[in-house]
């Protein structure tokens, strides 16, 4: 079984697993960090999304062996502490989530947007978000935490 | 999905003879399209030989009024590269218009084009501006690189390398998306080239192809006016619960008009 080595959140892991394990699967199963959801299993929801070299990706749709020597960023590497990074500080101001199933895979995808685009408009982010599915918020309040978090990382406030 | 061997490949030449050294190998580009194809058991291969680390294969080139795309560039880089933008604008809209932002983070133009999806947007874009496709053997003119639904002229093994884009004088696409995939139900590309002028349809048919009364009508009049009635015919246009063959039709006609408005 091949051996697999990379940086999760910024702690070097190994693992064993198979050449068809998932990266999702590894981070949920081997290293039981269970805040990266898998809703669809077919690519089209988002609730998977991590930072795989410091862009996002959907983890059910990449093998853990295609990440290594790759620093992967997931969501519970966001807060410092107890001090909630300013993206997921603007989901729980800005009532963006409800039921908190994709809640992961926004914020992993929100933050790939505003490390490109510090004010992102209301387009913009509705444009983004296209791989990213909600069940339950209608999604205006999603599009607002965004902008609000975009712009408390512009401001200085982390990130 | 069925487990396999694992393989990175250090260069294209490595990537060939793993390939050719599995019973059943395959490459992987992003796997945004093999991945979904092996969890859902369609294919069974032996081996899986990634490109991620072949360094020749990714990255951008203009000059001499062409733009190379290397195979495993992924969509993302092409999309927001100012060289881009500036030599075929119509190139980085298509590029930024596939899929959604982490599909485009790591699918590539060799993948898409290796798989000719019948809704993909590529092919559109190769066949629009006159591309040619570079392959670890040899130079493939994009009339004659997708062949069938889901077919190329690839042989086994054969490996895309790059595709090299000529700068048209002006060129657009415009596609009517899928709302849930933002694959093209149905997708035109019109460009004015040196060579003439040329209409690619994605998503209507099994494979891409040109309309040639549409071009033959531009060539006279390159506007959206003369364009005015004309729409594809309906025989084997695709039918399914997005659309049907008829509808895909009227579609071709619109979203023609519509890239030549576009072009300006
Ligand atoms: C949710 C979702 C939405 C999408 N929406 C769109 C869309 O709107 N428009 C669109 O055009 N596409 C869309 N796609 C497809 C996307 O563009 C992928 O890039 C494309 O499927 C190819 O993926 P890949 O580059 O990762 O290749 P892979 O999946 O890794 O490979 C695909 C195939 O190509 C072969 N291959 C890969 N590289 C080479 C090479 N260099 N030489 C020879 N063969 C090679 C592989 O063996 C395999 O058979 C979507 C995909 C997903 C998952
Ligand atoms: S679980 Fe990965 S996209 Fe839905
Ligand atoms: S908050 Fe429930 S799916 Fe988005």
């Amino acid at each position: 079984m091949p051996t697999v080595n990379m940086n999760v959140n910024g702690e070097a892991v190994s693992g064993e697993v198979e050449s068809r394990t998932l990266l999702v699967q590894f981070l949920r199963e081997t290293l039981r960090l269970t805040g990266t959801h898998v809703g669809c299993d077919t690519s089209q929801c988002g609730a998977c999304v991590v930072h795989v070299n410091g862009v996002s990706a959907k983890s059910c749709t990449m093998l853990a062996v295609q990440c290594e020597g790759a620093d992967v960023t997931t969501i519970e590497g966001l807060a410092d502490g107890d001090a909630l990074h300013p993206m997921q500080e603007a989901f729980r101001d800005n009532h963006g989530l409800q039921c908190g199933f994709c809640t992961p895979g926004m914020i992993m995808s929100a933050l790939d947007l505003a490390n490109r685009n510090s004010a992102p408009s209301e387009q913009e982010v509705r444009d983004w978000l296209e791989g990213n599915i909600c069940r339950c918020t209608g999604y205006h309040n999603i599009v607002k935490s965004i902008m609000a978090g975009a712009r408390a990382m512009a401001a200085g406030q982390g990130g | 999905m069925h487990d396999f061997t694992y393989h990175a490949a250090g260069s294209v030449a490595d990537a060939a003879a793993k390939v050719a050294g599995g019973e059943d190998a395959v490459l992987m580009a992003g796997g945004m399209t093999l991945l979904p194809t092996l969890k859902q058991r369609l294919a069974q291969p032996s081996d899986v030989v990634d490109l991620a680390a072949v360094a020749e294969l990714r990255g951008i080139q203009v000059s001499g009024g062409a733009v190379t795309v290397g195979a495993m560039t992924v969509h993302d880089a092409v999309a927001n590269s100012s060289e881009v933008a500036a030599a075929i604008p119509a190139l980085a809209d298509v590029a930024g218009h596939i899929g959604d932002p982490q599909v485009r983070n790591r699918g590539t133009i060799g993948g898409s084009i290796a798989n000719n999806d019948p809704a993909a947007d590529y092919p559109a874009a190769l066949v629009g501006l006159g591309a040619t496709v570079c392959t670890d053997r040899r130079e493939i003119a994009a009339d004659d690189f997708f062949t069938g639904m889901f077919e190329t002229a690839l042989d086994e093994g054969e490996i895309v390398t790059a595709v090299r884009f000529p700068a048209p004088e002006t060129a657009a696409y415009v596609k009517f998306p899928n709302p849930a995939s933002r694959y093209a139900i149905v997708g035109v590309f019109v460009a004015r080239t040196a060579g003439g002028v040329r209409v690619a349809v994605t998503g209507a048919a099994g494979c891409v192809y040109r309309e040639t009364a549409m071009e033959a009508a531009l060539e006279g009049n390159f506007s959206a006016a003369a364009l005015e009635g004309m729409t594809a015919s309906a025989d084997d246009l695709n039918e399914d619960i997005h659309a049907s063959a008829e509808y895909r039709a009227h579609l071709v006609g619109v979203m023609a008009r519509r890239a030549v408005a576009a072009c300006g």
